[in-house]
């Protein structure tokens, strides 16, 4: 009842609008009207689950980079099409031989408690803080073979060995940029300044309810002059899936990210007047989802029996039935938004007569009750569409002959057991971060098969020439060269199948119309927001 | 001694080791279920290395051995400290204290509508057996105790939030509505009303079905016959006579559910986004923040001990038949 009524008064706005305007003969759009940002306004999005604080070098949990996104800053953000951009440093360059990166830094930033941001602030994350608490960020940062700064507004960063993914590394997740007057000589983890963060940001922290909101207030002092818009921004806590869908619907919220809303009721939510679904703004990270198959667990080691798995499973059906059609069907280990994507690969189109084949060929014949082999599967413990996957996983291998039994965990139960490869099949999904260097190598090299670490080689998938073309194509300065590397590496892996790839997941951003220029780069709602407005009512 | 103040002093005895039994079995128990918080962490970051994972065991005090870890919690226990939350950077009898107002206010105003709307719909039903109007109380209890809290909960919301507008549908206050006084109190009465409804309705068909059972038990007795024999008015003989005693099952029941009334209910907190302590546990098993998990089960341990010593007391109160032993 009460849609018609609000969409009646802003028809009854926009045409306002448009008569007011000096010419009779413009459009009657108020689109037109509204694309000038606006001042002021309150933004309230779903935050979940909450986040254990807001220490953005601490803790790199999805939802505390989407709020303390907004606090801190990094050097860099990145376009759509991954190619980096200014924050707090507003030009760089990279030597020819790919080993020095410079970096200039804007002028006039001050930390929120007003102490000036400078060089120094940068040289302490990238060489004490982030190396100490930041699994990604000491990674890379251990390919330093110095880091300087010259003068306030410049650092230096020289590499032992090129690394052309290092430019890929900049933005807010990867190395935030935390203040040297804060924590400087004091125990980082118990920071008695952990529980007010201290950024350059647009927005400044003020309040955490926990279990309630998170309230962030405009930084009056932000460094681009007339930013941000918006005076201030609750991120609600809504712990259960259905209620957050309500309250998108209801308008008690503004923003939903990631998975917050189930794929089941992101089309109905569409289709609601007042609401709009964004898909872009995951470019960056780039999440590739697949079947996790243990190699030392019989017949798992045996690649047809894992070739057989993809032709067996109809991942169309799981895209278009499963997740609501977010997605798109994995060709490979590397993402189509991530760089140096080659599409030209092996393909495993939906096709059970070749599974069956290849079954057959291994020497496994189906018995009285038609099961060739039994294998165990552990699904993610993340809601239910992870559930839906498994049941069709059943159904679908249970055709060709192959029994699943499904298992089940909570989230740090399947954490221990896969870490610590008790598993045999599984699903997971793990980000790029834009450059296969990064996010890709670490599950396919050998040297990263390391016991009780997530995210690592978990499979046991060992491949002489594929540890080669990793580590030459990481060092390639000549990005023809480096995408010759990546193209044989794409199809040598998609021939081995280690994991059986499903889908590169798409995740729904659902927004108010209301809201503009929220997700306007790769790192989508964990952008600052210094440019996102809100039209009033 | 007077019997009461050895009855008391026995009862505390017994307590106090229990107590120490259940937070040894708590402790293990906790520590049985697979992985830990720096697990969960490591698999939150989305990346992690051996290093990360050992720097977050070694400030969880993870990298102890296990009774090592046992007489440092029982230590603190016994000096009244519940532990500090490493994931959450705070104490954790402040996480408990911030979370206690929400979970009370909502646990105990649906416990005292579930009490006395079940007690005397149950009367109700009961004195009028076999009419239009046991029939009514009879299928809605029903209905109400068998249909799953979370859909209720859901329900209530779609036709009162979403469809009407009359109640807001999640949280505890107005977020940013800077009220004070009667306003606020208002703001937090209007949101109070669904989750207190929904979490109250099941309760009140659980104890509207046992009281209309043991009503009908108590009014075939012979002394309820005889009082009417007597020329009791109808009136007298329900409160002196039958509900007295009928309502004798109902206070076990109550006193049981009262003792758990502090660890909220996960269902509803969830679905309304009821920043409680049900939720807080909640999070705190998926996480595996032993430190949290460690001090919601002893509090909730000492009110549910709490409770049965007052219970029985009540019992005294209400049934003079009834006499305090040790």
């Amino acid at each position: 009842m009460k849609h018609p009524i609000r969409f009646l008064r802003s028809l009854a706005v926009a045409t306002a609008l448009a008569c007011t305007g000096t010419s009779l003969m413009a459009p009657p759009q108020a689109v037109a009207a509204e694309e000038t940002p606006v001042h002021g306004g309150t933004l309230t999005a779903i935050i979940q689950p909450e986040p254990p604080m807001l220490i953005l070098g601490l803790n790199q949990q999805a939802p505390t980079q989407t709020v303390a996104g907004k606090i801190y800053e990094s050097l860099l953000t990145y376009n759509f099409d991954l190619s980096p951009r200014p924050s707090l440093a507003k030009s760089w360059e990279v030597s020819d031989d790919g080993l020095t990166y410079t970096f200039h830094l804007q002028e006039g930033v001050t930390w929120h408690d007003g102490e000036p941001f400078t060089s120094k602030d940068v040289l302490f994350s990238f060489t004490k803080f982030l190396p100490d608490t930041h699994p990604r960020a000491r990674a890379l940062m251990s390919r330093a073979e110095s880091i300087t700064a010259p003068d306030d507004r410049t650092v230096v960063i020289t590499l032992k060995e090129p690394f052309p993914a290092f430019l890929q590394g900049f933005e807010m997740s990867t190395t935030p940029i935390m203040p040297a007057h804060i924590y400087e000589g004091t125990d980082y983890q118990n920071n008695p300044n952990n529980n007010t963060p201290i950024g350059t940001g647009p927005f400044m922290f003020d309040e955490w309810v926990k279990g309630s909101y998170i309230h962030l207030v405009k930084n009056p002092n932000y460094w681009q002059e007339g930013k941000p818009y918006l005076d201030d921004i609750y991120f609600k806590v809504i712990p259960d899936a259905a209620s957050r869908a309500l309250a998108l619907e209801n308008g008690e919220v503004m923003q939903s990210q990631y998975n917050d809303i189930e794929p089941f009721d992101v089309q109905r939510l569409a289709a609601l007047p007042h609401l709009q679904v964004i898909r872009k703004g995951y470019e960056f990270v780039a999440p590739l989802m697949w079947l996790e198959i243990n190699h030392r667990v019989e017949p798992l080691g045996d690649k047809r029996f894992r070739q057989a798995i993809l032709y067996a499973l109809d991942r169309e059906f799981i895209r278009d039935r499963i997740w609501f059609g977010l997605g798109r069907v994995a060709t490979g280990p590397i993402n189509s938004v991530t760089k140096y994507y080659d599409p030209n690969v092996p393909r495993y189109d939906y096709d059970p007569d070749k599974a069956i084949a290849l079954l057959d060929e291994m020497g496994l014949e189906p018995d009285g009750d038609g099961v060739r082999a039994t294998v165990k599967f552990l699904p993610l413990a993340y809601g239910e569409t992870w559930q839906r996957l498994a049941e069709y996983v059943k159904q679908a291998l249970g055709k060709v002959g192959v029994k699943v039994v499904l298992e089940s965990t909570d989230a740090a139960g399947w954490g221990k057991r896969v870490a610590n490869w008790d598993y045999e099949i599984t699903t997971d999904f793990l980000y790029q971060y834009a450059d296969p260097s990064i996010g890709v190598s670490r599950t396919y090299l050998s040297s990263n098969i390391r016991q009780g670490v997530l995210f690592t080689n978990t499979m046991g998938y060992k491949n002489p020439e594929v540890d080669r073309l990793f580590e030459e194509a990481a060092k390639e300065v000549d990005p023809e060269k480096r995408q010759d590397d990546y193209s044989q590496l794409q199809r040598l892996i998609v021939e081995d199948v280690p994991v059986a790839w499903l889908l590169e997941m798409e995740f729904p951003n659902i927004l108010n119309t209301r809201v503009h220029d929220a997700i306007t780069t790769a790192i989508g709602v964990n952008e600052t927001y210094a440019d996102t407005w809100i039209s009033p009512e | 001694m007077p019997p009461m103040l050895q009855f008391l002093l026995s009862r505390l005895v017994k307590a106090v080791l229990v107590l120490g039994v259940v937070v040894i079995l708590n402790f293990l128990l906790i520590h049985a279920a697979p992985g830990d918080p720096a697990t969960v962490m490591a698999g939150e970051a989305g990346a992690a290395d051996q290093a990360f994972v050992d720097q977050l065991r070694t400030q969880f005090g993870l990298d102890q051995p296990l009774y090592v870890q046992l007489g440092t919690y029982v230590g603190h226990i016994v000096q009244g400290d519940l532990g500090f939350s490493f994931r959450q950077q705070r104490p954790v009898a402040d996480l408990l204290l911030e979370r206690l107002p929400a979970t009370v206010v909502l646990t105990l105003s649906a416990f005292v509508l579930a009490l006395v709307g079940g007690v005397a719909l149950g009367l109700l039903a009961a004195l009028n057996v076999g009419k239009w109007a046991d029939s009514a109380i009879t299928v809605v209890a029903l209905l109400s105790y068998a249909t799953p809290i979370y859909w209720v909960g859901l329900m209530l919301v779609l036709v009162f939030s979403v469809n009407l507008g009359w109640l807001p549908a999640f949280g505890y206050e107005t977020i940013g509505a800077g009220y004070s006084g009667v306003e606020k109190l208002a703001d937090i009465g209007s949101h109070m009303f669904l989750p207190v409804v929904t979490l109250g309705l099941f309760y009140m068909a659980v104890y509207t079905r046992m009281m209309r059972a043991s009503a009908l038990e108590v009014a075939s007795m012979d002394f309820v016959k005889t009082a009417r024999a007597k020329g009791q008015t109808e009136w007298n003989i329900v409160t002196r006579h039958v509900l007295r005693n009928a309502i004798l099952p109902i206070l076990t029941v109550a006193g049981i559910q009262a003792g758990q009334l502090i660890g909220g209910s996960i269902l509803v907190e969830s679905v309304f986004a009821w920043p409680g302590l049900g939720r807080l546990t909640f999070d705190a098993v998926l996480q595996r923040d032993y430190q949290v998990l460690l001090g919601v089960f002893f509090v909730t341990s000492v009110l549910v001990i709490a409770f049965n010593i007052l219970t029985d007391l009540l019992y005294v109160l209400i049934d003079p038949r009834v006499e305090i032993t040790t």
